[in-house]
């Protein structure tokens, strides 16, 4: 499974990538694995509130539907458009076009609580 | 869900597990739910062929000089009408009209009788079939369901796989059973012309130990083993219900929509179980039907358990939902008040608090482009 070393994890499978300070956030290869097929997905709206390890979004693969929970707090600035006509974006490249929803984190301390790629990779293997 | 030490077993599990199976417990049962993806799958069995693992389902046979009456008196369809080798679907419904299970019954000789019956249902059938069974020793009633592997092999080039498989083999017609050679053992080795995908098809029965090696001959001819979920998703493009999900001893066949699989006004078919209340029924009106639906603007899968409203009241829920891979589309069921089940009736579906524009659809959803 692929773990980029630049980012950081959620415990339940998300990642962010800080640049300056703006948050992108992302499911991982090891999720779109476990999800199968994904055919939808409903990011959160821009402007919304969101909380550190609340549902932000939903993944549904053709089986069943996932909450994707938001790494941390803070309010979502850019939600990824291209996810509403191309969902399967969420498979083929999950750390890249099939970004979910930017951010500005209102607590940049949670972020030192999540995983470095180490500590995920051994939570996943 | 169930106990995974109890947990039941397919014969075929190894094979499932060798070719990159999901396993998931389905009806007490450990099943793959997929390989190499539901889309996929489904796919294959709509253009090419796919084969299932259906060896949780129940396999019985009934016989005797009283098989035949006795069978008419547990069973919508009329079991009278059915020449040597012939099948039919039926219902088996409690005094209430509800169903217990719904079957697929073959006349495998001229008093003999070949069901099968739904994974999840084998335990409480059979104590349902035996309860009544006559104290005169004129009906045999067989439970074979360990003593059988099944394989559903479907798609349009089914027929030309099973001439190839079995070289002489009888190739029987629609609804048809006949004996399948080179697959010889403790039980009969059967195969039916039957499926639940809407595509042609077969559903080969052989004993349990020659299982592995059915499933291992259809991989060589390039067959794709298809899982739960994509026989899921043709079967509701089909409208084909699912029982636990779209059938219940809370509903009966009429509202079910499956009218055309009780004999209610063929005067050879004696009194059933339930007939009484489905009689009732089509006096009065039936309370709810079971009724295609269809999402009119793009919108997340439709599962089961959403609410559907009209003119903004819910009136009832979707019992099988899914993005139908052929179509693209949300398509689900669920029973509606007959009123708000004609087809063309605009409705709504409500999906995590949003509510997507729906309308009442005609079955099948996915009609088979003409060749």
């Amino acid at each position: 499974m692929n773990v980029p070393a630049d980012l950081r994890y959620a415990k339940t499978h998300e990642w962010i990538r800080l640049e300056g300070d703006t948050i992108t956030v992302g499911i991982t290869d090891h999720a779109q694995a476990e999800l199968t097929d994904i055919v939808y997905a409903e990011p959160p709206k821009v402007g919304a509130e969101v909380k550190a390890g609340a549902t932000a979004a939903v993944v549904e693969s053709v089986k069943a539907a996932s909450d994707i929970y938001s790494p941390l707090s803070g309010t979502v600035t850019e939600v990824n458009s291209e996810l509403s006509g191309n969902p399967a974006l969420l498979n083929t490249d999950p750390f890249g076009q099939g970004w979910i929803y930017k951010m500005k984190a209102s607590n940049s301390s949670e972020i030192e609580a999540l995983l470095t790629p180490e500590a995920y990779t051994a939570q996943i293997s | 869900m169930s106990d995974p030490n109890t947990l039941k077993h397919s014969p075929l599990e190894a094979a499932h597990i060798a070719c990159g199976a999901r396993m998931v417990e389905f009806g007490g049962w450990s099943m793959p739910v997929q390989y190499s993806g539901i889309i996929d799958e489904h796919k294959a069995v709509r253009s090419a062929s796919g084969m299932f693992d259906i060896s949780h389902m129940g396999e019985v046979t009934v016989s005797g000089p009283g098989a035949l009456v006795w069978l008419e008196s547990l069973l919508t369809n009329r079991v009278g009408k059915l020449a040597l080798s012939r099948g039919q679907y039926s219902l088996m419904l409690d005094e209430g009209g509800g169903v217990i299970d719904d079957l697929i019954l073959y006349r495998s000789g001229e008093q003999e009788y070949f069901l099968v019956i739904n994974a999840a249902c084998r335990d409480i059938d059979l104590a349902w079939m035996r309860g009544r069974l006559p104290a005169d020793g004129s009906v045999v009633l067989n439970d074979l369901g360990d003593a059988y592997a099944a394989i559903a092999l479907q798609g349009p080039d089914s027929e030309r796989i099973l001439r190839a498989l079995a070289a002489g083999c009888e190739v029987p017609k629609r609804n048809r059973i006949a004996s399948l050679p080179g697959f010889e053992g403790e039980v009969p080795s059967l195969v039916a012309r039957t499926g639940y995908t809407g595509e042609d098809g077969f559903e080969l029965f052989v004993p349990v130990a020659k299982g592995e090696a059915l499933w291992n001959v259809l991989l060589d001819s390039g067959v794709k083993p298809c899982g739960l979920g994509c026989r899921d998703t043709l079967r509701l493009e089909m409208g084909y219900p699912l029982n636990g999900s779209d059938l219940s001893r809370e509903r009966t066949p009429l509202e079910a929509g499956l009218g055309k699989f009780v004999s209610l006004d063929d005067p050879e078919k004696p009194v059933f179980t339930g007939r009484p209340v489905l009689e009732s029924q089509r006096a009065k009106g039936l309370p709810a039907q079971l009724t295609p639906l269809k999402l009119t603007v793009q919108g997340p899968p439709l599962r089961s358990h959403y609410p559907v409203l009209s003119e903004g009241s819910v009136v009832g829920e979707t019992c099988s939902g899914a993005l139908s891979p052929s179509l693209g589309e949300g398509i689900a069921m669920a029973y509606l008040p007959a009123v708000l089940s004609t087809p063309g009736t605009s409705l709504e579906i409500e999906v995590r608090g949003r509510r997507y524009a729906a309308i009442v659809a005609t079955l099948p959803f996915y009609k088979k482009p003409a060749a």
